[in-house]
């Protein structure tokens, strides 16, 4: 694993907690355990401020959040709105539709503008792999990565993390089984980071072409010389994959992947890979099923399942406030 | 009558198998004397003790994109950065805009070629009109215009049939048709090697079979027509395994290899650390062919050193800075690498795994004879008495940083930026005219 320091230009909540001091939240590739534990922790005193009669506190007030998003996104964006202003931020939201990227702007020089107008934290979503990057080498605001194309979905796996962690406690050791569109998924890689570096056991189980190179099964795989990915274990068979597991996340499909251009069908996809009760079975009693959202009704996982005791699913959304909130107050909290 | 006298240098000339420390004559724009003392009462003397003497380097790839993309490149500025790298003969791709599909731009670019008059641009035309892959372009008449070979590189020829009427054609006329190897159904939308860093960076993949499938394919056809194959840039150890078994059969064929595909690896693309979240997605790192790990740029190497991979050509791709400081699906592909061919390469050289010799065969006759390029000009790529008075001088030990901004490309778009390389030109010498020195 890779934990070279990104080279923070200076610390931004040094006093309060010495061990964060990043402008960024990129991916979770490379911070430490303890950083997650940090940010879970965190979100765990926000998560108490959000069940106060009043559900806010000042700790960002003055402080401008821009949401600056290139995809469609409901949930992702509402949610960074919500944890801003329980936080007492100023908000502005901006999507791809409405500003000047039509006109044929380019992405650093919108970022340019928004840093110009005033803004202290930038959360952006894009749907290129690597954007963010670039644009946290070009700025000084503090930069959210709200998703980027195929790439990271570093908040999404912090929630993922904490919502496991709420119900399970440590989750060292614990089998997390994620299955469906790897190859195509942020989340799935950013939850392979975060569940790694917290010595989760993680499963990867889908259809060999949505495996990507690296964590295919008979090639050289993530954890070996040379190979700069975390050591997972690669299922292609569902019920395999589920034997024993405390958690299973079903990925989101996108339609359009199916259809033949993929995998040979959606029904074809819903025998061999859908979550239902009976391979659900195979897993330990009382395994949490987990979705990032939104599921597909009936393809991933079986509506029973969606809708059973064992899903968070609904927990996992309202997790994602307190989540968003830590990390915005350990980016942003006490700068200048 | 004007002169020059190289003096005391370390002359190599692989074309003869020359291996000497003498003097070098030229006389009236061609190699007059090879030997001690040759040249003693000559006005014009360059020392070149502790120097490498060479013939003037010969790439047969490069993207010089005039007309029609002077915002990447001209001519001029090409040419100006072809003799900085020891170039002195350059064949040029007709990915321009218009393309060199017809003898009117090739007479065109010819003109502008002989205003700049730096160095000897040799153009490849077409394989098909426009580009388009979809019917042949007039071939002959192109022919007899001064093109040394065709090809629509940055595009495969798609169609196995038209591919197969060109090799006919070129079978007739004795010229080469350069295959950018590609199978697009394999590589559509991928912008890098697929392999574990580009599932670490989220980035589409192209896998290594969309360029061996067409490899095969190109082979196959070579071998049914006669007419003579060469392969650009191939990139991968299957690729290589493709090309010997074809010569083993004697199959009429030759292969080049980039400076890039040689002495990098798909994951420069990460970068060192040192940037925000760690990953750099270098733009600059980003070519098609892509990166691809270190056992497939082993293989070429090997390929190389041993003769099956004929030549090195440099796939000089320059671009302008906005074309490469965006995302990284959007960055162009292309590497500027005419001004760090040849330092970049002798890295091989310094750890051994390929000879002084065998490299610089490599850069001069090896090109030339891939091409067929000697049948066009008499004596190409050799120091030979009667030559044409090219001549690269390099100190071989020099070592220097990689500064883009100090290119004379526009393109400064390199992976290499702030490296330091060992081995530099000093002097360029072409048709008996110094066009360089430092």
């Amino acid at each position: 694993m890779r934990n070279e320091a990104a080279g923070p230009r200076r610390p931004v909540v040094a006093q309060e907690s010495p061990t964060w001091h990043r402008r960024y939240l990129l991916d979770l590739d490379e911070l430490t355990s303890q950083e997650i534990l940090l940010l879970l922790d965190t979100a765990e005193a926000m998560r108490e401020v959000l069940s106060r009669e009043v559900p806010r506190v000042p700790a960002l007030r003055g402080v401008t959040v821009v949401n600056l998003f290139y995809e469609p996104s409901t949930r992702t964006r509402a949610s960074f709105e919500l944890a801003a202003k329980a936080l007492g931020a100023d908000v502005v939201n901006i999507t791809a539709e409405q500003s000047s990227v039509k006109k044929g702007e380019s992405l650093l020089d919108t970022v340019r503008t928004i840093e110009a107008l005033g803004a202290k934290v930038l959360v952006l979503r894009h749907w290129q792999s690597g954007a963010p990057y670039l644009v946290a080498r070009y700025t000084r605001m503090a930069v959210v990565n709200a998703g980027d194309g195929w790439h990271a979905h570093p908040t999404q796996a912090l929630l993922d993390l904490y919502t496991m962690r709420r119900h399970l406690g440590e989750l060292k050791g614990r089998k997390v089984v994620i299955v469906g569109d790897i190859l195509h998924s942020r989340v799935a890689r950013s939850n392979i980071w975060g569940l790694s570096a917290l010595g989760a056991h993680v499963v990867l189980c889908g259809p060999p072409p949505f495996l990507p190179a690296g964590w295919r099964p008979n090639e050289g795989i993530g954890g070996s010389e040379g190979i700069d990915l975390p050591r997972v274990q690669i299922e292609t068979g569902l019920d395999q994959a589920l034997e024993g597991a405390e958690v299973v996340m079903a990925l989101r499909l996108q339609r359009e992947r199916m259809q033949g251009a993929m995998a040979p069908s959606m029904r074809e996809y819903v025998r061999l890979y859908q979550i239902d009760e009976r391979r659900l079975s195979r897993a330990k009693p009382g395994a949490l099923v987990m979705h990032p959202g939104p599921v597909n009704e009936g393809i991933e996982l079986a509506p029973a399942v969606a809708r059973s005791a064992q899903s968070v699913i609904d927990e996992q959304v309202t997790n994602g406030v307190a989540v968003r909130m830590a990390v915005l107050y350990l980016l942003a909290g006490r700068e200048e | 009558m004007s002169s020059i006298a190289i003096r005391g240098g370390h002359i190599l000339d692989p074309s003869q198998g020359l291996d000497i420390v003498a003097d070098l004559l030229i006389v009236e724009g061609r190699i007059a004397a090879v030997g001690p003392d040759a040249g003693a009462d000559v006005r014009e003397v360059i020392d070149a003790s502790g120097l490498l003497v060479l013939p003037g380097l010969v790439d047969i790839h490069c993207h010089l994109r005039e007309p029609g993309l002077e915002h990447k490149e001209t001519i001029e500025t090409g040419a100006l950065a072809a003799v900085r790298g020891g170039f002195t003969t350059v064949c040029c791709m007709p990915n321009t805009e218009p393309p060199l599909d017809s003898a009117p731009t090739i007479r065109w670019l010819q003109g502008r070629v002989s205003q700049v008059g730096l160095v000897r641009v040799l153009p490849i035309a077409c394989v098909t009109r426009g580009r388009r892959g979809k019917e042949l372009a007039d071939l002959i008449e192109l022919a007899e215009a001064g093109a040394v070979a065709f090809s629509d590189d940055g595009e495969p020829v798609a169609e196995p049939q038209l591919l197969r009427l060109a090799l006919q054609y070129a079978s007739v006329l004795g010229l080469p048709i350069v295959e950018h190897c590609e199978d697009k159904s394999l590589s559509a939308g991928g912008v890098m090697h697929e392999g574990w860093v580009a599932t670490r960076l989220g980035l589409k993949g192209i896998p290594p079979a969309a360029e061996e499938a067409a490899v095969a394919r190109a082979i196959a056809l070579c071998a049914e027509t006669g007419g003579r194959l060469h392969l650009a840039h191939i990139s991968t150890a299957g690729s290589v395994g493709w090309l010997r078994l074809a010569k083993a059969q004697g199959i009429p064929i030759s292969a080049e290899v980039t400076p890039h595909h040689l002495c990098l690896t798909h994951e420069i693309i990460m970068g060192e650390g040192g940037v925000p979240g760690g990953l750099l997605y270098d733009t600059n790192a980003k070519v098609n062919p892509p990166l691809r790990p270190r056992a497939d740029a082993d293989a070429c190497v090997a390929a190389l050193a041993e003769g099956a991979i004929d030549c090195i050509a440099t796939d000089h791709a320059p671009h302008s800075v906005e074309e490469k400081l965006c995302e990284f699906d959007l960055a162009a592909f292309g590497i500027s690498s005419l001004e760090t061919a040849l330092a970049l390469c002798l890295s091989l050289v310094h750890q051994g795994r390929v000879s002084l010799g065998r490299l610089i065969e490599a850069m001069t006759i090896g090109p030339v004879r891939a091409l067929g390029l000697h049948r066009h000009v008499p004596g190409l790529g050799t120091l030979a008495v009667g030559a044409p008075g090219d001549v690269t001088i390099v100190d071989p030990e020099r070592e220097w940083r990689v500064e883009p901004d100090c290119f004379a490309s526009k393109g400064k778009n390199t992976p290499l930026a702030g490296r330091t390389l060992r081995g530099k030109v000093v002097c360029t010498i072409y048709g008996g005219k110094v066009v360089w020195k430092e």
